[in-house]
């Protein structure tokens, strides 16, 4: 079976995010109000072959943990998506 | 004569001037392509600046992944010499052979200037030459060059001593000042600054030439 999955990866509790910071400091100068803790991030999307939405996963978790994100500063989650 | 490899990525750029500077301290210096794995007959490996593999995904997080770095840790752990320098840098905490992250600079800007750093250990193969509290100035040129580990680590790295190099005015952010950083052993250094465009004064300055002659010397004693 052929599955779509998203990988979200977000930087750690703690762990400073300059990019999401910045984003926030320009939200009022374009008329945004009342949008705080914007935290910047990754996501990656895959079609993942495997014999079920749980080998999947884990199959993702593992490329996600191993590559596609630093464990040092970021998270990373796997989940089913729709196309 | 110490014989030096000079790793090459595809998207290193710094590799020319970090073996001019070998050769320049009396060293020979050879390059090592990323696929290549014998690194026999070395006595020190450089990982030069730049953006290897484009730096997609995170700065070194593909190059990590190279042939040749299975060679380099190896080389590494049997206490061989390796000098991360900038991307180098980047390659080498992606390794996890020296510990902690760096991540885009405060402030989201590309940085490229002279920088000063105050030598903080002496017990590396980047510092042996060189006296804790000297100042040298050393060019940066870069974009994640922002230091950050946790505070378990940097309590570790701070007692053993692993924090070789920091700034004087911290240009990006990085955390506890630190601009270099070795391993427990000080066999491995990896620093965001390029001493290897420091090597003259015509050039702006000649500092580089007290770290990086540590670094040959250290690899003729080996």
């Amino acid at each position: 079976m052929n599955y779509f999955v998203i990988v979200d990866v977000t930087l750690r509790d703690g762990i400073a995010d300059p990019e999401g910071a910045t984003i926030e400091r320009a939200l009022p100068a374009l008329g945004f109000s009342g949008i705080t803790d914007v935290k910047a991030g990754k996501a990656f999307r895959m079609n993942v072959e495997a014999d079920s939405e749980a080998a999947a996963l884990e199959k993702a978790t593992s490329l996600a943990v191993r590559l596609l994100s630093n464990p040092v500063i970021e998270n990373a989650v796997a989940r089913i998506g729709n196309k | 004569m110490a014989r030096i490899g000079v790793v090459v990525f595809p998207g290193s750029n710094c590799e020319y001037d970090a073996k001019v500077a070998m050769e320049q301290l009396g060293a020979q210096a050879d390059f090592v392509w990323h696929t290549d794995t014998d690194l026999t007959g070395f006595d020190g490996i450089i990982l030069p600046g730049g953006f290897a593999h484009g730096d997609y995904l995170r700065p070194g997080a593909l190059a990590r992944f190279s042939p040749v770095m299975d060679s380099v840790s190896k080389f590494a752990a049997d206490g061989g010499a390796v000098l991360g320098i900038c991307n180098g840098f980047q390659v080498l905490t992606e390794a996890g052979l020296v510990p902690g992250a760096l991540q885009k600079n405060r402030g989201l800007t590309f940085l490229c200037k002279p920088t000063t750093l105050v030598v903080n250990s002496t017990t590396s193969v980047l510092t042996r030459n060189a006296a804790v509290g000297q100042e040298l100035s050393v060019p940066i040129n870069h974009f994640s060059g922002s230091y950050t580990c946790d505070d378990e680590t940097l309590a570790n790295i701070e007692a053993n001593g692993q924090i070789v190099l920091r700034y004087k005015d911290n240009p990006n952010g990085s955390r506890a000042d630190i601009a270099g950083l070795s391993n427990e052993a000080g066999n491995v250094v990896g620093l965001m600054p390029h001493p290897e465009r420091a090597m003259s004064t015509l050039l702006g300055s000649a500092d580089g030439r007290v770290l990086l002659a540590s670094f040959v010397g250290v690899s003729v004693n080996a």
